[in-house]
């Protein structure tokens, strides 16, 4: 090698160092060992995972394991209880009614898919199914002010109840609206929060109206 | 032949060290690429913003009409290329929001605000607050009109959502549609020097109903005086707006043509006020059947009934 023949290298470098390989074997024997536990535990785990998410939104901190472990069961369980106490309202008129059960559960879905996509093009970080996931589970306040709302108009419909839930749903619409924006901000460029939040408290407050607005038969 | 020794893994010490021992040694620096059109396009915008204040936009055209062709490059069916059409921050979605609602006289919108940078998200999310602050203030319009009456009995008139949003939509998207069409075929015979790509018109029309969302709600007033002086304002300002853009577009075709398609523009956009004004919220006299009271100096009066 005659280009090699005047390189030098100093002879007294030490090489030296450490090879090591990560210690994970132990976790694939967890894994497959849940294939051995009972049903229950299995069920248990899952909805343990769902209660944890539960409470992350009622008491938002900026915590990324609704972020991290997203699932869909506490949005559709949400929205299907929400949908079905929204039924049972002012059904006699044929076009003027309250929303069928197939459109709150349309207005949701695609509500929130339109906003996943909204927030994903204007170069948001967070994947698609993390966004559905936090904006399902922030559905949470308004399935309790609809409770809440369904018990007071069993009381009575005059202006009381009126003020009444008008304080609940509003109390509620802003406590999902900052609970989401509290997930879901942080993942957009900062000159661009603004208009990833508008569209997130759009689709709470047209939730919202449709709570409020429910008068029952 | 190289020895054992010239076969060791040898450390190399950092860029910067190396670079002082030896200052004439030839570096190559790798940059991203992917930032380097996005900060000269940013960059290139807000000189632009402030010098071209005054003028239409003509000056820093080439720059952006460059910078345009570089922009759209990723083919359709690549989730970028709708990227593209989101690039826009907070501030440039309120100016523009700003430029559709006080029409400085002779500034052309798109040529001030848009300038080959025309977004989705405004026509997008224009529109579906305005069907959502109709069919809202609609319904508690009625509410407030029939109020205290025995015979009513509330209902949220859910159905209305989807006839407000079917239309707006269909108008914010069609129309434009139609008039590009027109445009490019006008084009074809004439040459005109300003022409408007399909998103620019999209946008001048998203944009535009801006107006509409704080007159959605003032209808909520129950005095017929009041809703159509306010229909009258809005359609004034928004219509300037785009009387102002496609008048350039236009002015050098056939006399009678320009004015033609300016006088449809105005028509479809009061028709578009008026429709939602008639539909979606009810007279504030309502058809009770009044009764004929003789006056005391011996006309009859007679309730009007809509």
């Amino acid at each position: 090698f005659p280009g090699l023949a005047d390189v030098s290298i100093s002879q007294d470098i030490p090489v030296e160092g450490e090879i090591t390989v990560p210690v994970g074997s132990q976790s694939p024997d967890e894994d497959y060992s849940t294939l051995d536990e009972p049903v229950k535990d299995t069920i248990m785990r899952d909805l343990k995972a769902v209660g944890k998410k539960f409470v992350h939104v009622m008491y938002p901190r900026k915590s990324s394991a609704l972020l991290r472990d997203w699932d869909l069961w506490g949005p559709l369980v949400l929205c299907v209880s929400l949908a079905l106490m929204l039924q049972g309202g002012s059904a006699d008129s044929k076009d003027d009614g309250g929303p069928q059960f197939a459109e709150v559960f349309v207005i949701i879905w695609f509500g929130a898919v339109v906003i996943t996509l909204n927030s994903k093009l204007l170069g948001g970080t967070i994947s698609f199914f993390q966004s559905l996931c936090v904006l399902g589970y922030c559905v949470l306040p308004l399935t309790v002010a609809m409770l809440v709302c369904r018990l007071v108009l069993l009381a009575g419909t005059g202006t009381v109840s009126f003020i009444i839930r008008l304080i609940v749903v509003g109390a509620m619409f802003g406590w999902s609206t900052l609970a989401s924006t509290a997930f879901l901000a942080d993942s957009q460029p900062p000159n661009r929060k603004a208009l990833v939040v508008y569209p997130i408290f759009l689709f709470y407050f047209v939730i919202s109206w449709m709570i409020l607005t429910f008068t029952p038969q | 032949m190289a020895t054992a020794d010239d076969l060791k893994f040898q450390e190399f010490d950092d860029a910067a060290n190396l670079l002082a021992a030896n200052p004439d040694a030839t570096t190559i620096s790798i940059d991203e690429p992917v930032e380097i059109p996005k900060n000269q396009h940013s960059r290139l915008q807000e000189p632009g913003r402030e010098e071209d204040d005054e003028l239409l936009g003509t000056d820093d055209s080439d720059k952006t009409e460059l910078l345009a062709g570089q922009k759209k490059s990723a083919p359709f069916w690549t989730f970028e290329y709708y990227q593209t059409f989101f690039d826009v921050d907070t501030y440039q979605v309120l100016d523009r929001i700003k430029g559709s609602v006080f029409p400085v006289p002779g500034k052309n919108f798109v040529r001030l605000y848009i300038r080959s940078n025309p977004d989705l998200y405004g026509p997008f999310w224009i529109c579906a607050t305005l069907v959502f602050t109709i069919a809202v203030s609609g319904n508690l319009s009625n509410f407030f009109i029939h109020l205290g009456k025995p015979t009513y009995h509330y209902v949220p008139e859910f159905r209305k959502v989807s006839i407000a949003a079917t239309t707006i939509y269909a108008y914010a998207w069609l129309v434009p549609l139609a008039l590009w069409g027109f445009l490019m075929w006008r084009n074809s015979k004439v040459m005109n020097i300003v022409s408007y790509s399909f998103l620019e018109i999209v946008c001048v029309y998203g944009y535009s109903l801006f107006i509409y969302i704080p007159t959605a709600m003032l209808w909520i007033i129950p005095q017929r005086v009041v809703r159509w002086v306010l229909v009258v304002f809005s359609l004034c300002l928004s219509g300037s707006v785009l009387v102002m853009t496609f008048w350039p577009a236009v002015r050098d075709d056939n006399r009678r043509i320009a004015v033609a398609t300016v006088a449809t523009i105005l028509l479809l956009h009061a028709l578009l006020a008026v429709g939602c004004l008639a539909y979606f919220f009810d007279a504030p006299e309502l058809d009770i059947p009044a009764p004929i009271i003789p006056a005391h100096n011996g006309t009859t009066v007679i309730t009007k009934s809509h």
